[in-house]
Formats: C-alpha cells, sequence, structure tokens
C-alpha cells in the first residue's frame, strides 16, 4: 500500500511538469480505450474491402481509405490492439528475466555478475532494431514473436538499473539490520530490495515501453510482425509508402501519427516521472 | 602510474573482444540452433532433389556438426571471410556486398551523426542560455518529440514536402542515375572530391540531405538534453563569471563554456551511434539506400541466413570499433582519464 500511495502521489502533486504527465496519461488513455472499444468504434470493418479505393478523408472516411478500398480509421482503431498487445507482452517479459537477474547478480556479485554483466553490456551496446530483426526472422512473422524479439533485447536495460540500485541498497543500514535479525539472502532481495526498487523500475518501464512501441513499429515496417490483412500500424505505413509518392499523403500520415504519438505520450510520463520521483535512471 | 597512452589503446582494444564474441554466439544461436531448417526456409516448400538439398547444405557449411560450424564461421571470418549467399544469387561470396553496401552505410551515418551532434549543440545552449524560461521547456520537449519521431514516418512527411510538394530534392538512392562517379571509397562525396566530378559531389550531398536530417533529427534529443545540463553547470561556474567580469565578449564565453561542457558529450556519442545503426536500417528502407540496412531487409525476402549472419556479425565488428574509437577520444581529451 505503502508503495503505491508513494507512486500515485507525486502523480497528482502540483508540480512543474504536471502538464506533460497528464498529457501523456491521457493519450495512453484513449489508446487504451480505443483497443478496447475497438469494434464499437470502427465505423467499418477493418480487413473489408471495397471498390472505395485511395479515397482522401472525409465525413464518411474520416483518414481516407487505401489501395484495397478499406477504411483508414478503422484500420488504425483496431490496429491499436497489436502494437498494445506486443508491447504488454515484450515489456512482461523483459522485466521478468531482467528483474531478477539484475536483483541476483547484483546482491551475489562475484563470477555471475560479472559473467551476466559482460553479456548484458554487449547486448545493451549492439543496435536494438538489428538484433530484434534477427530473432524475427527466425521465429517468423507473428505478433508473440515479435513480442518475444523486443523483449530479448530490452533485458539488459532492466538488467542495468536493478543490478545498479542493488548495489547501493544491500550497503544500507535496513538491510544490514535484517541481516542482523537473521534474515535469509532471499527474504532480504525480495523483502527489503525489491520493494526500494519499485520508483526506479516504473520510469524505466514507462521509457522503454516508448522505445519498445518505436521498435515494434518498425520491425512491422520491415514486415516482419504481421500478416496480412490484420491492421497494424507499422505495416500500414509500409504498405502505403508506394503511393506517398503519388500524393496518397493520408495512406501513411495517420498510421505513422499514432506509433508517434502514443511513443511520445509514454516518453512524456517516463520523462515527468523520473523527474518527479526524483531518480538518475541513465 | 600512467603507462601511456598507447598501452591504453591496446588493452581497449583487447575488450572489445568478448562483446563481439558475445553477439556472434547469439546470433548464431538464434540462426542455427533454434528451431527451422535455414536451407528449406529458402527452397521453400518446393520439392527438390536431395542431392541438390546435400549441395546447398554443404555450401553453407550445414552439414558438419554445430561446434565446427561455430568455430569454422568464426575463423573464416576473422580472414575476412563471411560465407556465401544461399540464394538469388547463390554461392557469392557475402563479403563482396558488404564491401559495396557499407561505405553507403557508412556515408550515411557520418553525415546523420554530425546533424545530430550540431541539432543537438544549437538546441541544448540555446535551452542552457535561457534556462528555466519558456525556451528551455520547449527545448526540452524538442528533446523527447525528436527521440520518439519514428523515422519512416518522419522521413515520409520529408518526401512529400521536399519531394512532391515542393520538388527540391531527391526522395531516393544515393545519386541521380546517369552519373558516372569513380568508385575508389565508395563514399560518393569523398570520391566526387577526390575525382573533382563536381556534378557528382551536388548530387551525392542532395540525395543525403532528406535522409541525414531524418535520422540526425531523431538522434539529436539526446545531446540537447546533455549539453543542456553540462552547460548549466559550467556557466555557473567561477572562472565563467571572471570572462565576463574581464569583459570578454559574450559569445567568446559561450563558446569556452562549451568546450568544457563538450567532453561528457563524447562518451553519449559511443552508444548513440548503436542506436543510429539501428536507425539507418529503417532510413535506408524508407529512402530505399542501398546500404546495409536494406541488404539485410533484401536478404529477410529470401529467408538468406547466411547472408544476415554476416551482415550481424560486421555490424558487431564496426560497434565495437566505433565504441573503441570514442573512448580513446575521450581519453585523450579528459585529462582525469588514468591510462
Amino acid at each position: 500500500m505503502e508503495i503505491i500511495t508513494k507512486i500515485v502521489h507525486p502523480i497528482f502533486e502540483k508540480k512543474p511538469g504536471r502538464g506533460l504527465l497528464i498529457f501523456g496519461l491521457a493519450i495512453v488513455i484513449i489508446v487504451i480505450l480505443m483497443a478496447i472499444f475497438a469494434p464499437l468504434i470502427a465505423p467499418y470493418d477493418p480487413t473489408k474491402t471495397s471498390d472505395d479505393s485511395f479515397q482522401p478523408p472525409s465525413a464518411e472516411h474520416l483518414m481516407g481509405t487505401n489501395r484495397l478500398g478499406q477504411d483508414v480509421f478503422s484500420r488504425i482503431v483496431w490496429g491499436s490492439r497489436i502494437v498494445l498487445y506486443v508491447v504488454f507482452i515484450a515489456t512482461l517479459l523483459s522485466m521478468s528475466i531482467g528483474i531478477p537477474l539484475g536483483l541476483i547478480s547484483g546482491y551475489h556479485g562475484g563470477k555471475i555478475d560479472r559473467a551476466l554483466s559482460i553479456i548484458m553490456d554487449s547486448i545493451y551496446a549492439f543496435p536494438a532494431l538489428i538484433l530484434a530483426i534477427v530473432i524475427a526472422v527466425v521465429l517468423g512473422p507473428s505478433p508473440i514473436n515479435t513480442a518475444i524479439a523486443i523483449s530479448f533485447v530490452y533485458v539488459p536495460t532492466y538488467f542495468r538499473m536493478v543490478r545498479g540500485q542493488t548495489l547501493s541498497l544491500k550497503e544500507q543500514l535496513f538491510v544490514e539490520a535484517a541481516r542482523a535479525i537473521g534474515a535469509r539472502d532471499k527474504e532480504i532481495m525480495v523483502k527489503y530490495i525489491l520493494p526500494n526498487l519499485a520508483p526506479t523500475v516504473l520510469v524505466v518501464f514507462t521509457l522503454s515501453v516508448a522505445d519498445a512501441i518505436l521498435t515494434e513499429a518498425g520491425l512491422s515496417f520491415l514486415g516482419l510482425s504481421v500478416t496480412p490483412p490484420t491492421p497494424d500500424w507499422g505495416y500500414d505505413l509500409r504498405v502505403g509508402q508506394p503511393f506517398l509518392l503519388d500524393g496518397y499523403w493520408w495512406l501513411v500520415f495517420f498510421p505513422g501519427a499514432m506509433i508517434m504519438l502514443l511513443a511520445m505520450a509514454f516518453a512524456l510520463i517516463g520523462e515527468a516521472l523520473s523527474e518527479r520521483i526524483s531518480l538518475a535512471t541513465r | 602510474m600512467a603507462r601511456g597512452v598507447g598501452s591504453y589503446i591496446i588493452i581497449r582494444g583487447l575488450m572489445i573482444i568478448p562483446t563481439i564474441l558475445i553477439l556472434y554466439t547469439i546470433v548464431f544461436i538464434f540462426l542455427r540452433i533454434l528451431p527451422g531448417d535455414p536451407i528449406l526456409a529458402v527452397v521453400g516448400t518446393k520439392n527438390i532433389p536431395p542431392e541438390q538439398l546435400a549441395h546447398l547444405r554443404a555450401m553453407a557449411g550445414l552439414d558438419k556438426p554445430l561446434y565446427v560450424q561455430y568455430f569454422d564461421y568464426l575463423f573464416r571470418m576473422i580472414r575476412g571471410d563471411f560465407g556465401v549467399t544461399l540464394a538469388f544469387p547463390q554461392g557469392k561470396p557475402v563479403w563482396e556486398y558488404l564491401k559495396l553496401r557499407f561505405p553507403a552505410t557508412l556515408e550515411l551515418t557520418i553525415f546523420s551523426f554530425t546533424v545530430s551532434v550540431l541539432l543537438g549543440l544549437i538546441t541544448g545552449v540555446i535551452a542552457a542560455k535561457n534556462k528555466g524560461t519558456k525556451i528551455d521547456t520547449s527545448m526540452r520537449i524538442y528533446s523527447i518529440v525528436a527521440y520518439t519521431l519514428f523515422i519512416p514516418w518522419f522521413g515520409m512527411m520529408l518526401q512529400y514536402l521536399f519531394g512532391v510538394h515542393f520538388h527540391l530534392l531527391p526522395t531516393s538512392g544515393r545519386i541521380d542515375p546517369g552519373i558516372d562517379l569513380q568508385r575508389i571509397t565508395g563514399l560518393y562525396v569523398l570520391d566526387s572530391i577526390l575525382t573533382g566530378n563536381w556534378e557528382a559531389f551536388t548530387s551525392a550531398i542532395r540525395h543525403l540531405v532528406l535522409p541525414s536530417i531524418t535520422l540526425g533529427m531523431v538522434l539529436s534529443g539526446a545531446y540537447t538534453r546533455l549539453v543542456r545540463n553540462n552547460m548549466v553547470d559550467v556557466l555557473s561556474q567561477d572562472f565563467i563569471r571572471s570572462y565576463h567580469a574581464r569583459g570578454v565578449k559574450h559569445w567568446k564565453v559561450t563558446l569556452y563554456a562549451l568546450k568544457n561542457a563538450f567532453i561528457p558529450v563524447i562518451t553519449l556519442m559511443g552508444l548513440q551511434f548503436a542506436i543510429l545503426l539501428g536507425g539507418a536500417v529503417l532510413t535506408e528502407t524508407t529512402f530505399s539506400w542501398p546500404g546495409m540496412g536494406t541488404f539485410i531487409v533484401d536478404r529477410i525476402d529470401y529467408r538468406d541466413y547466411n547472408a544476415i549472419q554476416g551482415a550481424v556479425v560486421f555490424f558487431a565488428f564496426f560497434v565495437g570499433l566505433i565504441s573503441l574509437v570514442v573512448d580513446v577520444i575521450y581519453a585523450l581529451l579528459d585529462p582525469r582519464v588514468k591510462y
């Protein structure tokens, strides 16, 4: 309970940057609602083709139609489901691997710590998108495989942050006190160190979600995430590009703008939170 | 005791070996040990004679045990042999492609890198000099928005605006077709200067503008932040105040401060370069730029695992080398670093 108030309280505190935080949260909430109520919001079936191809935005088709006569707005509404699904699974996976490894590595130190650190640093220093491409190619195009590919490249982000924090936390008095009253290592890690990591994890979470959204969009832009006719923002951008030079700007403008807005929303939240919780995250 | 710059460079150079080995191992594990037969992936579901399948397998080195494959490829790579392509065309050395494609990527990254550092410096200095004002806040928002720009989308918007609407700049390729340029380094801008071919020079620069701005702007945000914070620190120090007291011109003081604020930025450059290479894949695809990124993407379509492995491991070499160069420059510039 204490952790929750610690996190929730700063959100509503009136400090500079609250505007950014509320703006970011609003966009995220809107996109989540869009994904949940997609069947109610989308005016057309996102995969249904029609003869009305390349229609510019109008009252009938808010964001126009594409080559196959599909309604761009409906595809965007449904596409939010794929992005959120992939990014949610990916982040959950990388957290559930990166956090425990970082905790163990930082707490115990020694050879395991050194080996893990070298491996994680190597992955961290390599272009995330290129590594994700390799994994996605091998696994084949599907949302869950994309999530696995993305999760792999973000494990080091959590590992490095948790390890660093654990290193400094384990020297603190309350950990020493716990050890003095006979708490075992596992207990200290889970009961004493882990809860104190929560604020940092939250900040890194929002920032890495922003990153993961861009990586997901990048992979599907390269044709590695979904197969047609699934609506997906990155994929629609790829399919629309050849027609951009003919002047059909709406095919790429709207899906791309959504990718950017959602990534930006998370980045703004992360930015505001990191300032509020006043943590050095990098 | 100082052991000299030479031994520092050697020790730091040795440190990139484990990094490259680890990345090679990861890529190898994913491409070779995970389920799925690379050869069947290339030929698809077509029925092909078993002899031909065996031939393809031997060509890719897949007929040997895994550990032999692992070391075999590693040692061949050290000698510059990155294997052969599996399809379209079959059996062409991957190195031939890398030699042709890498200069294109290098040229794009050098220009984008310059754009990102310049933009970062300008916005960072503006923010620091107007600390706490609306200008400072808007530069902060710029750094976030720039960071979350989706490269293909931003690139396409620039293509539409400057290519389709104003007809000002080319939207794809490296140089106008029909221009004859003698290939020396593969960096078109450099080659055209070396051969005095000004028509090719203008064309190459014009082709570089939109892709470099796209990639450079996305990466400038991180510099904005760092330059701003360092500048704020430096500007509040005593030596700056004494410059002002002695009546040194305002812009000169800014320059002195910038020199001091710049050293920490160098550390960021190494990491930024890796992100730059990732972004280059998307930039190249958006602008049909014939570099390493489009090479990897093309090979994905053929499921050519050999070529993908070669290109990615080559990237690992390059990333390792860049981090080495950045560390050495940093050590040379910052007197506090002990060798």
